[in-house]
């Protein structure tokens, strides 16, 4: 029987420096009997594994994810945390797979001690508590007691000096101390509650925190002990309270509920005159007004979802009116019409045939995106025969308003809305269609349309045809200005 | 009327703050002040530190500004025809004690939020200044969660999400009806813009980390939102549809859900009984199904009923016992997306389960100790060893898988 002696209880340099002697020298698991220095002997025919030759080089293999569970499970109290370790690595030499197999007995013990310890170290985190000291010379200092279950303040202290750079600051445990004075991290031996101060002046403050923060109507003490372990209360100054806070809690609820509500203060009634009249009763007759009526829009269903109502944009007599669908995801964002990639679509053709896009007002048939909601996306809908007439309302305020010389309706859901009946773009479009109203209108593709054809040489023959519609629309705005 | 002591306007401030759900400092930009002479950082997860009784984390200082407020929402313990008592802390006081306490590790960092004073641009302008010299005057970089307040103007945005590390604006009741009877002067455009805003900011910080190191900073940890349940009529499957559309619209990192809890001086047009918790429970098991373990919302609807989820057992054991003919699923072929809407079995089993069975096929008792419990996953998987036979069609299925209520005790 092979004794190694460990001087430190959570020292994975140590731990490797003896498993790699061992395993160079072929010594198997059990023939292995791993000790701290100090503990009881074995017995007299021993041989300790310090009479080994020194290997300070790799002596074998392991996968990646061995050594980072095996760092953290060297901290866990378990004494038979060496011995499984050693176990483990000398049973990768001839499977390096193994611990992809979550049913195996040491795979779940390594499992078990490496969460536990860094559930350990993360409590240390989360329960340490520094208490303030101002030394002679008036500089400030910090210092916590704190007792973990398992040798984990090596590795939690790292955390504490990225945290607290500017702090002088110690933490002392039962079986180690941490001390940062600015620049490195150093440790000495444990120590006891009595090193730290007992009071701190902010405590108070915290302590009223705690108790107005916590919510009596919501009890749930279980949840509570379960992620603050009663074992930590000990050392923090807010647990002294949960035990009336909890006696108290049902009356203050029934309290709460009890209490008819009062008449309210004349500051309420005060603020209460000055609020604005609310917007929509009164009449609009500008598109300003429209522009802001249209957001309490309840005509249909899809104000619910959508970001806000997209109105039209554009000068307020311009020549022409395009009409869309309904805004898209960008649009519906940033509360502007065409302002996504078919909106470029349309404002290139615009530009390439010539019509003064200054002159040029662009809108929707419908006034909010209809989308299907898919994880982080918006995936757009058509709006329904309803929604489009629910919407008409608005469009018919728009044409009123500006009075365009010429309305484009771009897709069959705008034509439909236009017209008042459904419409074919293919049958309708190439010649103007005289409105009952005077307006004329041409009716073409959606600019999005463009977008989803996969091919370029249909891409291609679609946008000619697009544009050519354009042109007959710059026409037309051309003879209609010269007519008056 | 007398000055208030700071700790009492801590009391007044905090308690006032309680009803806001969300505590989370996790998600955030790794930071620390290591070689600056300052403190803070955030490392990735968020830290709890320390519980209230009523089971919620403490991981920030969550507090108000002030708790004076223009607006009269029946739900807000802070509206304006309440008789609370109010406060308003200065800049400075709330500087002072974020450091306070984050010296002595009791907090992450900072959650503020405020009543609405004088004009949003004027209230927004104060949570900023806080920010601001947490950030620039004490080189404080520990997190900072800012309240976006609707209507602000886009410059106090861009200065918010400079310093803060996670936005929130929050939608406060599942549909639009439901806040125009509780909260007839929030307008639901104006709080969705606020998150559109948000968002329009966040993409415009770019996508990846490379994209997001040449650019002003912009919230790291993105933004949230918090919604009311029980105060108004909306059923489960309104809520969730409520929060599907935000995901799917605002880059939101998390969608809360606040069970409607008893105020002091309460409006006696509000339900006025102990919270819904378990409703509230609920709601956040099915999010966490959406978003993580591929369920669609009319799937979790259909676990419940009339638009409500079984309060009695989880939405995923409830969607699985009214998808029967979906299983049983053959645990050693299963394809993950199936594996992963077994009742009982949570993301980590289904990857052990996964990687065990490239070694050997797996029995029920592996299939045990991977889940660490089999009662529910039994019903609804085969394995090497095991096919459940008639128990997945059982009609005493529920009644046995439902947790039985803790038997009392004679005292």
């Amino acid at each position: 029987m092979q004794v190694v002696r460990l001087t430190a209880p959570n020292d994975f340099a140590e731990w490797r420096g003896h498993a790699r002697r061992l395993l160079a020298a072929g010594i198997s698991p059990n023939q292995v009997d791993w000790r701290m220095l100090g503990d009881a002997g074995g017995l007299l025919d021993d041989v300790d594994a310090i009479a080994l030759p020194p290997v300070d080089r790799p002596v074998g293999s392991v996968p990646r994810q061995f050594l980072d569970m095996a760092q953290q499970a060297i901290c866990h109290a378990d004494p038979a945390r060496f011995s499984v370790l050693y176990k483990l690595l000398w049973a990768l030499q001839s499977n390096n797979q193994m611990l992809g197999d979550a049913t195996l007995d040491a795979n779940s013990l390594l499992t078990k001690w490496t969460s536990a310890v860094r559930r350990d170290s993360h409590k240390m985190k989360a329960f340490v508590r520094f208490k303030s000291i101002l030394d002679d010379s008036g500089l400030e200092r910090y210092a916590a007691w704190f007792e973990p279950d398992h040798y984990t303040l090596e590795m939690t202290a790292p955390f504490f000096a990225r945290r607290f750079d500017g702090m002088m600051w110690a933490i002392i445990t039962p079986y180690r101390s941490a001390y940062w004075y600015g620049e490195s991290l150093a440790f000495g031996p444990g120590g006891q509650k009595s090193d730290v101060p007992q009071d701190d002046a902010v405590e108070d403050d915290w302590k009223t925190y705690f108790a107005s923060i916590f919510n009596p109507a919501r009890l749930k003490v279980s949840m509570m002990k379960s992620e603050m372990p009663v074992k930590y209360w000990k050392n923090l100054p807010e647990a002294e309270l949960i035990a009336p806070l909890i006696r108290n809690a049902r009356q203050m609820e029934s309290e709460m509920i009890e209490r008819v509500a009062s008449l309210p203060p004349s500051r309420h009634l005060r603020q209460q005159e000055r609020l604005p009249e609310p917007l929509g009763t009164q009449e609009i007759t500008t598109l300003a007004d429209a522009r802001t009526a249209v957001q309490d829009c309840r005509r249909c269903r899809l104000c619910e979802h959508a970001t806000q109502a997209v109105f039209g944009e554009g000068p307020e007599h311009a020549d022409v009116m395009f009409v869309g669908e309904q805004p898209g995801d960008q649009e519906d964002l940033a509360g502007k019409p065409f302002i996504g990639p078919a909106g470029q679509v349309l404002n290139k053709a615009v530009e390439k045939v010539g019509i003064d896009r200054s002159r040029v007002y662009v809108t929707n048939a419908v006034k909010h995106f209809k989308f299907e909601p898919r994880g982080k996306r918006r995936i757009h809908q058509s709006p329904d025969g309803g929604e489009v007439q629910a919407c008409k309302f608005w469009l018919n305020l728009e044409q009123d308003l500006v009075r365009p010389k010429v309305i484009v309706a771009l897709g069959a859901t705008a034509a439909t809305s236009l017209l008042g009946k459904t419409a074919t773009i293919s049958k309708l479009r190439g010649a103007p269609i005289a409105l009952s109203n005077g307006t004329t209108l041409f009716v073409t593709n959606h600019p999005s349309y463009l977008l989803r054809i996969p091919d370029a040489e249909g891409k291609a023959r679609e946008q000619a045809k697009f544009e050519a519609d354009l042109i007959l629309v710059r026409d037309a705005i051309d003879v209609l200005r010269t007519q008056h | 009327m007398a000055a208030l002591t700071l700790r009492r306007k801590l009391a007044i401030l905090s308690d006032a703050a309680k009803y806001d759900a969300s505590c989370a400092s996790s998600g955030s930009e790794k930071r620390n002040s290591a070689g600056t002479g300052g403190i803070g950082s955030t490392e990735g997860s968020g830290i709890c530190h320390s519980y209230a009784p009523d089971g919620r984390c403490i991981s920030l200082l969550k507090i108000l500004l002030t708790n004076f407020c223009v607006y009269d929402c029946i739900y807000c313990v802070n509206r304006s025809s309440s008789n609370v008592t109010r406060a308003r802390f200065s800049v400075e006081e709330v500087v002072k004690l974020t450091l306070d306490f984050y010296k002595r590790n009791y907090i992450e960092g900072l959650f503020l939020s405020s009543g609405v004073i004088r004009s949003p641009d004027y209230t927004m302008e104060e949570l900023v200044r806080v920010a601001r010299s947490l950030r620039e005057d004490h080189q404080f970089a520990g997190y900072i969660h800012l309240k976006v307040i609707p209507n602000a103007t886009p410059e106090l945005l861009v200065e918010a999400g400079r310093w803060a590390d996670r936005l929130s604006t929050n939608i406060e009741m599942p549909t639009d009806v439901g806040l125009e009877q509780l909260a007839p002067e929030k307008k639901p455009s104006e709080i969705r813009t606020a998150m559109a805003n948000v968002r329009g900011k966040l993409d415009e910080a770019g996508p990846d980390k490379k994209a997001r190191a040449l650019k002003p900073k912009f919230a790291p940890a993105g933004q949230s939102t918090q919604m009311i349940v029980g105060a108004d009529a909306a059923d489960d499957g309104a809520i969730l549809n409520r929060a599907a559309g935000l995901y799917s619209g605002y880059k939101l990192r998390r969608v809360y859900y606040s069970a409607f809890s008893p105020i002091p001086d309460s409006s006696s047009r509000l339900p006025l009984k102990a919270p819904p918790l378990m409703r509230e429970h609920r709601l956040y098991q099915a999010d966490w199904l959406i978003r993580f373990y591929g369920f669609d919302v009319p799937e979790i609807v259909s676990g419940g009923e009339d638009g409500l989820l079984d309060l009695s057992i989880d939405p995923k054991l409830a969607w699985a016992l009214k998808s029967r003919q979906r299983f049983p699923v053959d645990v050693n072929r299963a394809d993950k997306e199936m594996l992963l809407r077994v009742p009982g079995l949570g993301t980590r089993s289904v990857e052990r389960i996964i990687s065990t069975r490239r070694h050997h096929r797996l029995r029920l008792s592996d299939v045990a100790t991977i889940a660490g419990t089999i009662d529910k996953v039994r019903p609804f998987i085969e394995a090497a060893d095991w096919t459940p036979g008639g128990l997945t069609d059982d009609s005493k299925l529920r009644a046995r898988l439902t947790p039985q209520p803790e038997q009392l005790s004679l005292f």
